[in-house]
C-alpha cells in the first residue's frame, strides 16, 4: 500500500497528540503546537487528495489488525480530503486573525487550553469528515460539542457563559436525538458500518418491514444534526454564541462546526441512508420549507439587530438555510450547490468575523452602528475586507457567494414543483442580504469626525496578511469556480 | 421642431420632453431632485442622551416582568408549548419503539455475523477472555481512544470554567470559602485509613484483572479516583497534596495518553498496512496476556482516576 493512504489516519492521530501535549505546556507553546500542526495536517491533506483526484478513486483504511465491519475503519475520497485541507486553511486563517484578541481576552494561564480545544475540534472535524462508522462519528460528535462549548467559553464574562450555556443544553439535545436514531438504526439493521448500514437499509425498504421505524429514524438523525447546525426553527442559540465569544472562536464555530455536521448529514444521506431512500421519504420537503423559511427569517432578523457581531450570526442562520435548501431539492445538483456553499459560506463569514472585529477595534470595542460610523477610514484593510465580504455574501459576481446563487438557481430549475419557490425565496432572500450588508458598507464608509484612533497596517502586519489571503481565497473561489464545481462532482460520484 | 404644431405647443407635449430627453439635452434630476455633496455625519449631544435614555426605557419595560403582560402570557404558553412538545415526542418514540424487533427474539437483525465473530474468535484474534474488554479496547481501538479524549476535554472544559488562579485563593482568603476545609472528623479519618488503601487495592486488581474478568481501565480508573475523593475528603487537601498535587497529576496524565496513543498508533499503522504487531498475545488466561489490552487497560484507569479526582477538586475548590 502506498504510504499517502496512510495520510488521514495519522492527521487525526496528529491532531489529537498535538492536544495532549499542549495540556503540559504554557500558553505560547500551545499556540505553536497549533500552528505547526494545524500547517501539517493541511499538508497532508493537499497531498491526499491530489493522490484520490487523480486517481479518482475513494479507498478504506482498516483502522486495527481487523477488517470492517468487525474493526473501525476511514475512507477518504477527494471530496473529503479536500474538504479536510479546506477545514485547515480556515482554521489557521481564523485563529491568525484573531491571535492578538485571544492574547487580549484569554486568561494567559489558561491559553493553552483555549489551544487544546482548537486541536481537538481539528482532530474531531477530522474525524466526522473520514469516519465510514456511525459510531466513531457519534464519539467525535461529542468530541466536537464539548470544544465549541469551550471555546465559547474561554471568554470567561457572564454572556459569553450564558451563551455556551445555551449552546450546550440545544447541542446536547441535538446529540441525544442522533443517538435515539443511531441505536434505532442499529435495532433494524444490526451493523455500525456505513456501507453494511446501506446494504441493510435498501433490503429493509424493499421489503417494506419497517416503514414507520425507517421515517422516524431518518428525522431523527436529520433533526438532531439540523439542531447543532442550527437550521432555522432551532437557531435561538447561534446569536449569543457567535457574538459574545472571542473572534477566533466565533469564526470558527460558524465555519467549521456547524459545516462539519453538515458534512456529517450529506454522509449519512448519501452512505447510510441512500440518496434514492432519502429522496423518497417526506423529510426532504420540511427540510426545503424550513430552509426556505431560514433564509427569510435569517435575514428579516440580521436586519432588526444593531450589533454588527449579531448581525453577522443572524447571516449565518440565512446561509445555512440556502444549504438546506439545496439538500431539499432532492437532486444531485442541488447538492453539489450546498456543497460548494459549504466552502463559500465558511471562506466568507469567517472574512466577515475577522474584519468585524477590526472595525470594532478601532470604534472603543463598541458593536453598534453608530459607533461605527466612518470605521473603514479608521482602519483601511478592515473596511476593504469587510466590503468584499459584504459584496460576497450577497452575490455581486467576481466573488464566490455569486456563483453558489447562480449552482443554486441552476438547480432549482431542474427541478419543477420547487423551482418556483426555490427562485422567488433566492431573489428576496439576496435583496434583504442587500440591506443588511450594504447598509453596514454605507455606515462605515460615512465620513465622521474622528473621535477615535486609527490604525495602520504595519501595527498589525499578520491580521492585514490574513484579511488579503481571506480575500484572495474569497476571489479565488469565484473566479475559479468551473475547477471547483468538477472536483466537488466527481468526489460525490466516488461518495456513494 | 414640428410641421403641424406650433413650437410652444409642441414643447408641451411628451414626444418632444422624450426626444429631448433622449437626445441628452436635458438631465431630469437636475433641479427635480436635491443633491448636495457626502456630508461628515455628526451627533448632537443632545441626540445622543436620548438614544441613551430610550434605550435605557427600553431594557427597564422589557425586563420588567412584574408589569410586562405580554412577557407573562409568552411565559405560560412557552411553558404548555414545551409540555406539549415534550408529552408529543415521548409519545412518537414509544410508538415507534413498538415497531421495533422485539428483544429477546432469536431472528433478530443484531444477531448477525459481527456478534458471533466477536464470541467465537475473540479470545484468539485478542488474547483476552473478557470479550467485552478485548472488544472496545482492540476491535474497535479507535472508538475507545476517542471515548478517553472526551475525558479529557471535558476536564479541560471544566478547567476553563472552575480553575481559579492560586495567588488570587491566597489573597482573599478570607472572603473565599473555597480554601476551608472540614474540621478533622475523627470516625471519617478512621474509617478512611482503613477503607482508602481496600478501595486503591481493588481499583487496581480490576485494571490489572480487565483482560480476565469483569471491569477493565474505566471502572478500575473510577475506583481509584472514588478512593481519592474519600481521602481528600477525610484529611484534606493538604495532606492530600503530600502526594497528589497538579505536578503528579499532569505528569500522570500526560504520559497515559500520550503512551494510550502512541500504543493505538502502532496498533493502526502495522494493521492497516499488513505488518505484524510485535506485542505478544501471551497464553490466554495468565496475567501477562491479550496483547495490547493490558497496557492500554493500565493507561485509561490512570487518566479515569484522574479524571475523577480533578472534577471533584476542581468543583470543590476551584484547583487542584
Amino acid at each position: 500500500m502506498e504510504m499517502i493512504r496512510n495520510f488521514p489516519c495519522l492527521s487525526i492521530l496528529l491532531s489529537m497528540f498535538s492536544a495532549i501535549i499542549s495540556s503540559a505546556v504554557k500558553g505560547r507553546g500551545a499556540r505553536r503546537i497549533n500552528t505547526f500542526v494545524v500547517s501539517v495536517v493541511g499538508i497532508l491533506s493537499a497531498c491526499t487528495l491530489y493522490y484520490t483526484y487523480t486517481t479518482g478513486q475513494s479507498y478504506v483504511y482498516v483502522m486495527g489488525h481487523f477488517p470492517a465491519p468487525f474493526g473501525n475503519e476511514i475512507r477518504f475520497g477527494s471530496l473529503e480530503a479536500g474538504m479536510a485541507l479546506f477545514f485547515c486553511v480556515i482554521m489557521l486563517l481564523s485563529l491568525n486573525g484573531g491571535r492578538r484578541k485571544i492574547q487580549m481576552e484569554v486568561d494567559p494561564e489558561k491559553e493553552n487550553l483555549y489551544f487544546i480545544m482548537v486541536d481537538l475540534l481539528l482532530s474531531s472535524l477530522l474525524a466526522l469528515v473520514y469516519t465510514n462508522d456511525l459510531f466513531t462519528a457519534y464519539v467525535f460528535v461529542e468530541i466536537n460539542t464539548i470544544a465549541a462549548c469551550g471555546l465559547i467559553m474561554i471568554m470567561e464574562s457572564g454572556r459569553a457563559i450564558e451563551a455556551a450555556t445555551r449552546y450546550m443544553i440545544m447541542s446536547l439535545l441535538g446529540s441525544g436525538l442522533f443517538l435515539i436514531g443511531l441505536c434505532m438504526l442499529y435495532d433494524m439493521t444490526g451493523h455500525l458500518l456505513m456501507s453494511n448500514v446501506q446494504a441493510s437499509i435498501q433490503a429493509i425498504a424493499a421489503d417494506g418491514t419497517y416503514v414507520i421505524p425507517l421515517l422516524v429514524m431518518i428525522a431523527l438523525l436529520v433533526v438532531g444534526l439540523a439542531i447543532k447546525s442550527a437550521l432555522f426553527p432551532f437557531h435561538a442559540w447561534l446569536p449569543d454564541a457567535y457574538g459574545y465569544s472571542t473572534v477566533s472562536s466565533a469564526a470558527m464555530l460558524s465555519s467549521l462546526v456547524s459545516k462539519g455536521y453538515i458534512f456529517l448529514l450529506i454522509k449519512i444521506i448519501y452512505r447510510v441512508i441512500g440518496f434514492d431512500i432519502f429522496v423518497q421519504s417526506r423529510i426532504i420537503n420540511v427540510l426545503f420549507v424550513f430552509g426556505l423559511a431560514g433564509m427569510i427569517m435569517g435575514s428579516t432578523s440580521a436586519i432588526r439587530e444593531n450589533d454588527i457581531r449579531r448581525m453577522i450570526s443572524y447571516s449565518s442562520v440565512a446561509q445555512i438555510g440556502y444549504i438546506y435548501m439545496g439538500f431539499g431539492l432532492g437532486t444531485s445538483a442541488g447538492m453539489a450547490a450546498s456543497v460548494f456553499h459549504i466552502l463559500a459560506h465558511a471562506a466568507t463569514k469567517s472574512l466577515l468575523f475577522v474584519s468585524g472585529v477590526g472595525l470594532t477595534d478601532v470604534s472603543g470595542d463598541h458593536k453598534e452602528f453608530i459607533e461605527l460610523t466612518g470605521s473603514a477610514y479608521r482602519n483601511v484593510c478592515a473596511g476593504l475586507a469587510f466590503t468584499v465580504g459584504s459584496l460576497s455574501m450577497v452575490g455581486i459576481p467576481l466573488f464566490s457567494g455569486f456563483i453558489s446563487k447562480l449552482l443554486f438557481s441552476q438547480a432549482a430549475v431542474q427541478s419543477q414543483i420547487k423551482m418556483l419557490p426555490a427562485l422567488i425565496v433566492l431573489a428576496v432572500s439576496t435583496v434583504l442580504n442587500a440591506i443588511y450588508f450594504m447598509k453596514t458598507v454605507i455606515r462605515i464608509y460615512t465620513p465622521v469626525s474622528c473621535k477615535y484612533k486609527s490604525v495602520s497596517i504595519r501595527e498589525n502586519p499578520l491580521y492585514a496578511f490574513t484579511l488579503l489571503c481571506f480575500v484572495v481565497l474569497n476571489i479565488g473561489l469565484g473566479m475559479w469556480s468551473q475547477p471547483i464545481t468538477d472536483w466537488i462532482a466527481q468526489g460525490l460520484s466516488v461518495f456513494a | 421642431m414640428s410641421r403641424i404644431r406650433k413650437q410652444s405647443e409642441y414643447e408641451r407635449t411628451f414626444a418632444y420632453r422624450f426626444f429631448h430627453w433622449l437626445g441628452g439635452e436635458k438631465d431630469a434630476f437636475v433641479g427635480n431632485m436635491e443633491m448636495r455633496p457626502q456630508q461628515e455625519y455628526r451627533e448632537e449631544e443632545a441626540t445622543i442622551q436620548e438614544r441613551m435614555k430610550d434605550r435605557q426605557q427600553v431594557i427597564a419595560e422589557v425586563y420588567d416582568s412584574s408589569h410586562n403582560r405580554e412577557l407573562r402570557f409568552f411565559g405560560a404558553l412557552y411553558k404548555c408549548l414545551s409540555i406539549v412538545f415534550c408529552i408529543a415526542l415521548v409519545t412518537l418514540l414509544v410508538i415507534t419503539v413498538s415497531y421495533l424487533p422485539s428483544v429477546g427474539g432469536e431472528i433478530r437483525p443484531t444477531n448477525n455475523e459481527v456478534s458471533e465473530k466477536y464470541i467465537t474468535d475473540g479470545l484468539l484474534d485478542t488474547g483476552a477472555v473478557n470479550i467485552v474488554t478485548g472488544m472496545i479496547l482492540s476491535y474497535r481501538a479507535f472508538d475507545t481512544f476517542g471515548e478517553t479524549n472526551v475525558l479529557f476535554i471535558a476536564t479541560c472544559c471544566v478547567m476553563i470554567m472552575l480553575m481559579v488562579d492560586e495567588k488570587k485563593i491566597r489573597e482573599n482568603k478570607e472572603s473565599n470559602d473555597r480554601g476551608f476545609e472540614p474540621k478533622n472528623d475523627v470516625i471519617l479519618q478512621a474509617i478512611a485509613s482503613l477503607l482508602v488503601p481496600i478501595v486503591f487495592l481493588f481499583g487496581i486488581y480490576i485494571i490489572l484483572n480487565g483482560h480476565l474478568s469483569p471491569g477493565g481501565g474505566f471502572s478500575g480508573g473510577a475506583m481509584i479516583g472514588a478512593g481519592l475523593i474519600l481521602y481528600v475528603a477525610a484529611f484534606g487537601f493538604e495532606k492530600t497534596e503530600r502526594f497528589f498535587n497538579e505536578k503528579v497529576y499532569k505528569c500522570v496524565k500526560v504520559t497515559a495518553l500520550l503512551c494510550y496513543g502512541c500504543i493505538v498508533t502502532y496498533y493502526f499503522l502495522t494493521g492497516a498496512n499488513g505488518l505484524p504487531c510485535l506485542i505478544p498475545l501471551g497464553e490466554p488466561g495468565t496475567i501477562l496476556s491479550g496483547g495490547i489490552t493490558l497496557p492500554i487497560n493500565i493507561f485509561v484507569g490512570s487518566e479515569v482516576a484522574c479524571t475523577m479526582y480533578a472534577f471533584y477538586a476542581l468543583f470543590r475548590r476551584g484547583g487542584l
